[in-house]
């Protein structure tokens, strides 16, 4: 099997790189590219990204044709992709970080700053939280609820249709922090970072 | 319900440990990647290498031992210590740290932070600040751990540091490092209140009551301590167990 990590400048991608190394170890083999082919012929895609939102969507944009074979393999094959963090969010149709950017449009929904209640809630939103697990998602095989992930962002997804949220986390309000609808995996947290629990996530999105 | 954070730091010079955690388990007290796998696992929320190594010849070898580090610990890691250019952010990124921190040339030019987070988001860049008292309620801003006086105000200068982008601060009272006797809680109050950012306690953690007190008292979102983890005289799991116990919500 073929797990592409798409490496398309988004910032710093050496904790998602680890990890998926550490968890493929033997048992598929690990890409990190933004090679148009080789996304085209994997099995699975992680789209990880860091930074705003605007900047990645940028930075998807500045390789030709990178989004058409990401839509190819997500949209069209319906193959497993996982997002993380800012890559989770550009699955949405809008972002409002910096300025007004469009998103992939892939689950219908917008991107915009965590409410910090007049500064009751310090931003980012970095550190340990637990994830409140509100439907059974394949990532989330053998992961307890009110398990501990590690978070580093200041906006959130809000998707129109809440049937595809699979977990939140609180923190001033109930955040979105994972979906899943069909192939489309995504987490607001760093499973790369978030220690043994973290790691089975990203196998079990290897065996998916 | 977001978790107080509990951070190991290890002083790194010349790529070795100093004051190296005295574990007899421990192959090699001074290997900085055998020590920050031990902090790991041992349940820290986050690991901190300090580079104090003085001479500029040697800064590969920190990015040689976060390189080894990132590969083993899957949590994150900060690292900090003669970070000037965006180069070295870059250097120390690729070798897989998730955070960097920037102390005096942040002081210098607080440009360089807006530029930093600008490139890589602020989700990594830490701004250190190193204060000392200077007179009732008032702190200034202190370089070369300590020696340098600047006349900058500490107050001042964290919300410029929030205005140009950092994602967290990482406050040592250099009036407390080294003292065990708690941290300055007065400074760590005036900041957490001045800024919308978390901030990092440090300096001069003694016993597990100083970390209850960081985050209660002073409303750290995190506390860093060296020698109490280092020394072995408290494991980590135990200071998260004694603040759990006084109701301050830690991931266990």
């Amino acid at each position: 099997m073929n797990v592409t990590i798409v490496d398309y400048q988004s910032g710093n991608i050496s904790s998602v790189i680890n990890s998926f190394t550490e968890v493929a170890k033997g048992k598929v083999n690990l890409e990190v590219t933004a090679d148009l082919n080789k996304i085209k012929s994997s099995d699975k895609i992680v789209l990880p990204g860091q930074g705003s939102f605007k900047s990645c969507v940028d930075s998807l944009n500045s390789i030709n044709g990178l989004v058409e074979a990401l839509n190819e393999f997500a949209i069209t094959n319906k193959k497993p992709l996982l997002g993380i963090c800012v890559g989770l969010q550009m699955f949405a149709d809008v972002g409002f970080e910096e300025i007004e950017t469009k998103g992939l449009g892939w689950i219908s929904g917008k991107v915009s700053k965590i409410d910090n209640q007049s500064g009751k809630f310090k931003l980012p939103h970095i550190g340990w939280n637990e994830i409140e697990i509100v439907k059974q998602s394949k990532i989330f095989k053998d992961i307890e609820n009110k398990s501990h992930m590690y978070f580093v962002h200041s906006y959130e997804f809000i998707p129109n249709d809440k049937s595809v949220i699979s977990a939140t986390t609180d923190y001033s309000s109930k955040i979105v922090c994972s979906v899943e609808r069909d192939n489309l995996f995504g987490t607001q947290f760093h499973p790369e970072k978030s220690d043994k629990t973290g790691l089975k996530i990203i196998e079990n999105f290897i065996n998916l | 319900m977001l978790k107080n954070r509990i951070i190991p730091c290890l002083d790194v010079k010349n790529g070795r440990v100093v004051k190296g955690i005295n574990f007899v388990e421990l192959k090699d007290a001074g290997d900085p990647v055998e020590q920050a796998k031990i902090y790991s696992d041992g349940g820290a929320d986050e690991i901190c290498f300090l580079d104090i190594t003085a001479s500029n010849e040697n800064r590969d070898t920190i990015v040689d031992i976060v390189r080894k580090t990132a590969k083993e610990c899957f949590v994150p890691l900060t690292v900090g210590g003669g970070v000037r250019t965006i180069q070295n952010i870059r250097d120390l990124l690729l070798a897989g740290a998730d955070k960097v921190s920037i102390n005096t040339a942040a002081v210098n030019n607080i440009k360089f932070v807006k530029e930093a987070s600008k490139q890589f988001g602020s989700q990594c860049i830490v701004v250190a600040i190193d204060a000392k008292k200077v007179s009732d309620n008032k702190w200034e801003v202190f370089t070369h751990g300590g020696r340098n006086k600047t006349g900058i105000d500490v107050i001042e200068f964290a919300k410029q540091v929030e205005i140009n982008g950092a994602g967290e601060i990482l406050l040592t009272s250099m009036d407390k490092d080294g003292t065990k006797s708690g941290y300055d809680i007065e400074l760590l109050k005036a900041i957490t209140d001045s800024t919308n950012i978390p901030v990092i306690a440090s300096g001069g953690v003694g016993t597990l009551d100083h970390l209850y007190d960081g985050i209660v008292k002073g409303g750290a979102s995190a506390v860093l301590a060296a020698s109490i983890f280092h020394y072995g005289e408290y494991k980590i799991k135990e200071a998260k167990e004694y603040l759990n116990s006084k109701n301050v919500s830690v991931r266990l």
